[in-house]
């Protein structure tokens, strides 16, 4: 009986911290002499005003899953894995290398294609055991191992971009020279997306249910994530299964970003991640880490970003909107959830006192 | 000529530095107090978007108050009083925002115990994109700049007047608040109190300190530090707003792996800024003669060296170094030792901790 009330609570508590997160940023609208109103009915249509624009909102939606899947892995086991972004980034530049190498080489596009998602795989997991190494072996605290090598994974794609794989005469910001259509991943006709970009992400994200509700591998990991200490003295290998949650992180951003080169882009550009990596960790923490709601928030979190691109032309406001809505609603959640937590408590220990 | 060249390119490394100064001598504060403020990068955007339009709007309003004859009437130069105006407001609007960002996270990592790292990140992001959103309409405006003040008598002074006194007043209070930080910390009744309440807060509060408000005042007042590096960019640096190509984004980041590399200690911290400031105008020196390598990949040169260097400062603290260390002989290793002693940083112990009274 006393569950199903503080169940209810919380869920009141998240309402009302998503219910504030709307004030505030009506308030910055407000501030920065928006109507907020049609703001609110821009972000809404642009989101959703056709089927072209809702197609659009699943393409940005795939990376997004597929980065926060990744990184409840590394949360379960209580790591801040903000080189997410540089593994996004890196995967993206192994799929381009062997699509560049591949690309005459004669073999089937469908394997082409194959080959180079798997070496995006293979980058970012390679990407994140550097950074899993340097907190394992070097001591380097992971947030900012993971912070220099997400500039140097930019620094490679710029200098690429410039450099040996400029485009025929001058290398520009726009990237690389566009790969021919037969490699690309195949779309729909009419729309942006691929259809197979939406199968893997269904597969990573039931793999990532999987392996953390149901195995015990899930259960050590969460071990090892809540009390490194005990779980060690259980038996639990705790730097092993810290360096393989680093690695499969990396898997799964790699595959990110390897859609980002065969399925959106068609080739390599300086902002390959999309900042896909950052909001992922924000998606997880709005979500609490619970494997279950990734699949609506990051849709939510996906049509915000595609709904205020065509802010600027429409009402003349920066399209980092969605970023202020995204932000604003994960921190009154986090206050929220802490105010709750603080008043049980309070409410516990006058109860025991009486 | 050629030596004086090179004088007046490091007294800009001087000059540049001061920014990452304040902020990552302010992250020392709160972070000494035990509590990471991860905010720092969003909150330089805010904080120099914030000041800037602030300075402009308040020089705007000064003018037109000029141009009715109610303001200022008589005195020979009216522009000069009301840019310095307009600048103190900007630096003072700077501070307020960075203390009242470090006040989100004070309060929900002290008062209602979340997670410092979440709520410094969501903040950091949040802060970046308001900034962009809110300075959208001031982009490329044209406001107060900081001038050099080049201080009399000591500017005269051979190389040195050159190098540290041809500058302007924040570089000079940059200056000081090393000095003044460092003496504070290490040489102060209450900075001894403030490290207790980072190493040892259980320890702190026996001896009659209120950890809690200790920390609140440390992490606000650091933050308003940090708030501070925003306008010496907007409104002296890179004076100006020109949103995402402002080329601020990444900045606070290096300011807090400048406050590890420092081990909270405020001249470690001044010579790790000194030295990123050092090789980001090696950078663009260099850049000259080659050509052949984009602007950007300079820019972010220094970051590879951030890694190293705190792999260098934490290696120590790992377990298999100790244990390799041990199966040397007796000569090099006396000499390992030492070698990863001088670098070794272990954080205040609390550091990220909240604190309960049992």
């Amino acid at each position: 009986m006393a569950k199903d009330n503080s169940r209810l609570v919380n869920i009141l508590f998240q309402v009302g911290a998503i219910f504030i997160a709307l004030v505030f940023t009506t308030l910055v609208m407000f501030i920065a002499g928006a109507p907020p109103f049609r703001t609110y009915a821009e972000l809404v249509r642009g989101a959703l005003g056709n089927f072209k624009l809702m197609a659009d909102v699943v393409v940005a939606w795939v990376p997004l899953l597929l980065s926060t899947s990744g990184l409840l892995i590394t949360f379960s086991a209580g790591l801040w894995n903000i080189g997410v972004e540089g593994q996004i980034t890196i995967g993206a530049i192994f799929t381009t290398g062997v699509l560049r190498l591949l690309q005459d080489s004669g073999l089937p596009p469908f394997l082409i294609i194959s080959l180079s998602i798997l070496a995006g795989m293979i980058g970012g997991a390679l990407w994140a055991a550097l950074a899993g190494a340097l907190k394992t072996f070097g001591g380097v605290n992971e947030i900012f191992g993971g912070l220099g090598l997400n500039f140097v994974a930019t620094s490679l794609t710029i200098w690429l971009i410039f450099g040996p794989w400029k485009r025929p005469g001058v290398g520009s910001m726009s990237g690389t020279q566009p790969f021919p259509e037969s490699l690309w991943l195949p779309m729909i006709p009419g729309f942006r997306l691929s259809i197979w970009t939406v199968i893997l992400a269904a597969i990573a994200i039931v793999i990532i249910y999987y392996l953390l509700k149901g195995t015990y591998f899930g259960l050590k990991l969460k071990a090892v994530g809540n009390n490194m200490r005990s779980a060690y003295l259980l038996g639990i290998p705790t730097w092993q299964y810290m360096m393989f949650s680093f690695i499969l992180c990396g898997v799964f951003a790699g595959l990110a970003g390897a859609i980002q080169v065969t399925a959106v882009y068609h080739r390599l550009i300086p902002a390959i991640s999309s900042g896909y990596g950052f909001l992922g960790l924000m998606v997880g923490m709005l979500i609490n880490y619970q494997a279950l709601w990734v699949v609506p928030v990051a849709l939510f979190f996906a049509a915000l970003n595609i709904g205020s691109i065509q802010l600027p032309i429409v009402l003349k406001l920066d399209s980092s909107l969605s970023g202020v809505i995204q932000g604003s609603m994960v921190l009154f959640v986090l206050l929220m959830d802490g105010f709750r937590r603080q008043f049980s408590i309070k409410w516990l220990r006058r109860g025991d006192g009486e | 000529m050629e030596n004086n060249l090179i004088l007046i390119g490091l007294a800009g490394v001087l000059v540049s530095a001061a920014p990452i100064l304040f902020a990552s001598i302010g992250e020392t504060f709160s972070e000494r107090a035990g509590v990471i403020n991860l905010s720092v990068n969003g909150t330089i955007l805010l904080s120099a978007m914030g000041s800037f339009v602030a300075a402009i709007q308040i020089t705007k309003f000064l003018n037109g108050l000029v141009e009715r004859g109610a303001f200022l009437s008589g005195v020979p130069n009216p522009e000069g009083v009301i840019n310095g105006i307009g600048l103190f407001i900007g630096f003072i609007v700077g501070a307020i925002i960075g203390g009242l960002v470090a006040l989100v996270v004070a309060f929900s990592s002290i008062t209602l115990k979340q997670s410092q790292v979440a709520v410094g990140f969501v903040l950091t992001l949040m802060t970046r994109d308001l900034s962009y959103f809110l300075g959208n309409d001031f982009m490329g405006e044209v406001g107060p700049r900081l001038g050099s003040a080049p201080l009399p008598v000591l500017k005269d002074i051979p190389i040195l007047g050159v190098l540290l006194f041809r500058a302007d007043v924040m570089t000079y209070l940059s200056y000081l608040l090393i000095i003044l930080a460092w003496v504070w910390i290490f040489k102060t009744r209450p900075g001894l109190i403030l490290q207790g309440v980072g190493e040892k807060p259980a320890a702190a509060y026996v001896r009659g300190a209120n950890v809690n408000r200790q920390r609140y005042i440390y992490t606000i007042l650091g933050g308003m530090l940090v708030g501070v590096a925003g306008p010496i960019y907007s409104l002296s640096v890179k004076a100006g707003w020109k949103g995402t190509i402002s080329g601020l984004d990444g900045i606070g980041w290096i300011a807090l792996a400048i406050t590890i590399f420092g081990a909270w200690n405020p001249l470690r911290v001044a010579f790790g800024a000194y030295l990123f400031s050092l090789l980001q105008w090696l950078g663009l020196v260099l850049q000259s003669s080659m050509p052949d390598i984009p602007s950007q990949v300079l820019q972010v040169a220094p970051f590879p060296l951030m890694i190293l260097t705190l792999l260098l400062v934490n290696i120590g603290n790992a377990e298999w170094i100790e244990r390799g260390l041990a199966s040397l002989p007796e000569g090099p290793r006396h000499f390992l030792n030492r070698l990863i002693r001088s670098l070794r940083s272990s954080p205040p112990s609390a550091l990220g901790t909240p604190f309960e009274k049992q």
